[in-house]
């Protein structure tokens, strides 16, 4: 196949890459969206296949390894529950990191089969992107496995600091620039395998002091990486589709982050940095006197519903925890029965990756249009009869708004106080995430329910 | 002069991170999730490159010391497209709309 037409295909196959993205605007055009981007793949290893136009003994292992993989992949895919998306999204980040590091080692290995020069004597702008390549894909492997154990619970989720961790981490970044620098000049394997190997320590290094709280930035910050190091590799095999792939990767990453962080009120080098979700906070809250909370047990929750005539649920990661998402979904069909309006308020940083929450809800049959984000719901809390907080904390502290000596003042808060009465569905008064007290739970009408999620829902149901 | 060919590519490379930027926040948040599954299906398109290494051997020697590597890539990229595409296909399929009143 000639080179001008595989470019021009894999031009399109970045072209469908795009469509698939577009696609996902509303949920009605996100099916067909996630077809283009399939046909773009097709495209893409058919179009390779073609132009490599070897179909020796290897090919068949090329279609062995790729069934092997893939039925790995469809397996797991149809086997994941949908509370653990945000494990299994970081589980398949640090394997396309490693995949590009693979890619690279073959590449600097063996540039003949790029057309990259011959070993020993790679041409300069592709050595410089191979070595980027790799950096970044192994940067992305070490942090995703990390995050992936911080969040899998595996490791604790507790930020890990240490005396001089930001410096030695600027050392290493630095390292690496001399390294690519001398690596070009020598084209020296074992500068290489060294650049490799610090690149896979600096990954490590910039995700453990990250706490349990800040996953959702790193994850989409991870999604990010693996789309440049896929940039990266594009350039090095001068190939279209992975270059536009790569960038809307990379762009579509940094953007989610930066929603993220734009949800908990703090800047980028703030969660990168390191260290939130400390305890100081929390012995401060621990010498406070006790105040007194109203609570109240699942017949005066039906009973406040059952009056109402409008109720706003409001669902955290804790509801995903307690499994209690079709429970919740079964009560508001009850609600609805009795023509009370229902709708759900989602925060952005609800859950523990970018969108969360409404895939859990999705899966509980809550259709899509009884969903609100922050910004659309936000006003309605005024006009609301009941709030129902199932699940969530930090995000509904009216202290963001009041305190601000508070570490979370200025952070984007649902109103839930200002409905008409507030029920709180929470194991006991312990302070969230960020490791402060809330105070939503000694307003006047602020209703405590103390009860498992899934239980406390169920009880409810019953009683209305 | 002529111009390098990298200047083209670096030109599709910013564009493309422009496009990437208007359209991924053209999003709706409700589908975050599933944009982070499926573009990290589609940056396994890294597995073109994959493909080229595992058949860069010379005839008859089919794993040699940098195929492997492309071979261990390919393996790593079909499982993240596989999974990629299905678990957002089984995510997309569950967002209804609310069912007309009778």
């Amino acid at each position: 196949m000639s080179a001008n037409i595989s470019a021009i295909l894999y031009l399109i196959s970045g072209v469908l890459f795009i469509l698939a993205l577009r696609g996902l605007s509303s949920p009605e055009t996100s099916r067909q969206g996630n077809l283009f981007g399939i046909i773009g793949m097709v495209i893409a290893v058919v179009v390779t296949f073609l132009s490599v136009g070897n179909f020796t003994s290897g090919f068949i292992y090329v279609l062995i390894f790729l069934a092997i993989g893939g039925s790995i992949g469809a397996f797991i895919a149809y086997r994941i529950p949908m509370t653990a998306m945000p494990e299994l999204v970081a589980g398949f980040h640090s394997l396309v990191g490693l995949a590009a590091v693979f890619v690279a080692i073959s590449a600097f290995i063996n540039p003949a089969a790029f057309n990259l020069g011959t070993p020993g004597n790679i041409k300069l702008a592709s050595l410089i992107e191979m070595a980027i390549g790799a950096a970044v894909g192994a940067i992305t492997f070490s942090g995703s496995v990390i995050a992936f154990l911080k969040l899998q619970g595996i490791m604790s989720g507790a930020p890990i600091t240490f005396k001089g961790q930001h410096i030695l981490n600027a050392m290493l970044f630095i390292l690496i620039i001399f390294l690519t620098f001398y690596l070009c000049s020598t084209q020296s394997s074992n500068l290489f395998w060294i650049l490799i190997a610090v690149s896979f320590l600096i990954g490590f290094l910039i995700i453990i002091p990250i706490g349990g709280a800040d996953m959702p930035v790193v994850i989409s910050m991870l999604n990010s990486y693996s789309g440049w190091a896929a940039a990266g590799i594009g350039f090095t095999l001068e190939n279209t589709a992975l270059i536009i792939t790569g960038a809307l990767v990379g762009s579509s990453g940094a953007i989610l982050s930066y929603i993220m962080c734009k949800g908990m009120n703090r800047s980028f080098f703030n969660v990168i940095l390191g260290g939130f979700g400390a305890t100081e906070q929390t012995s401060e809250n621990q010498n406070k006197e006790q105040r007194p909370v109203k609570s109240g047990n699942a017949d005066d929750a039906a009973f406040l519903m059952k009056n109402a005539s409008s109720v706003i649920i409001v669902p955290g990661y804790g509801m995903a925890v307690a499994q209690a998402q079709h429970a919740l979904r079964e009560m508001v069909d009850t609600l609805k029965k009795n023509d009370i309006k229902v709708s759900y308020a989602i925060h952005p940083v609800a859950g523990r990756m970018p969108g969360h929450m409404n895939v859990l809800l999705a899966e509980a049959n809550v259709p899509y249009d009884e969903v609100f984000e922050l910004e659309e719901i936000n006003n309605d809390f005024a006009n609301a009869d009941v709030a129902f907080v199932i699940g969530a904390n930090d995000v509904t502290n009216p202290v963001a708004k009041t305190d601000p000596q508070s570490p979370i003042y200025g952070m984007p808060v649902l109103d839930v106080e200002k409905c008409k009465s507030v029920l709180f569905v929470k194991r006991s008064l312990s302070p969230g995430y960020a490791g402060i007290d809330n105070d939503l739970f000694y307003k006047e009408n602020t209703l405590m329910l103390f009860a498992d999620a899934k239980k406390m829902t169920e009880d409810i149901t019953k009683n209305l | 002069m002529e111009i390098d060919p990298f200047i083209f590519r670096l030109s599709i490379f910013i564009l493309s991170i422009f496009v990437g930027y208007y359209v991924v926040w053209s999003v709706t948040p409700s589908l975050h999730t599933p944009l982070m599954s499926v573009t990290n299906a589609i940056s396994s398109v890294i597995i073109v490159g994959a493909i080229i290494a595992a058949l860069s051997g010379n005839d008859g020697v089919v794993f040699s010391s940098s195929s492997i590597y492309g071979f261990l890539a390919i393996i790593l990229a079909a499982v993240n497209i596989f999974g990629g595409f299905l678990v957002t296909q089984r995510m997309l399929a569950m967002y209804k709309k609310k069912k007309k009143e009778k």
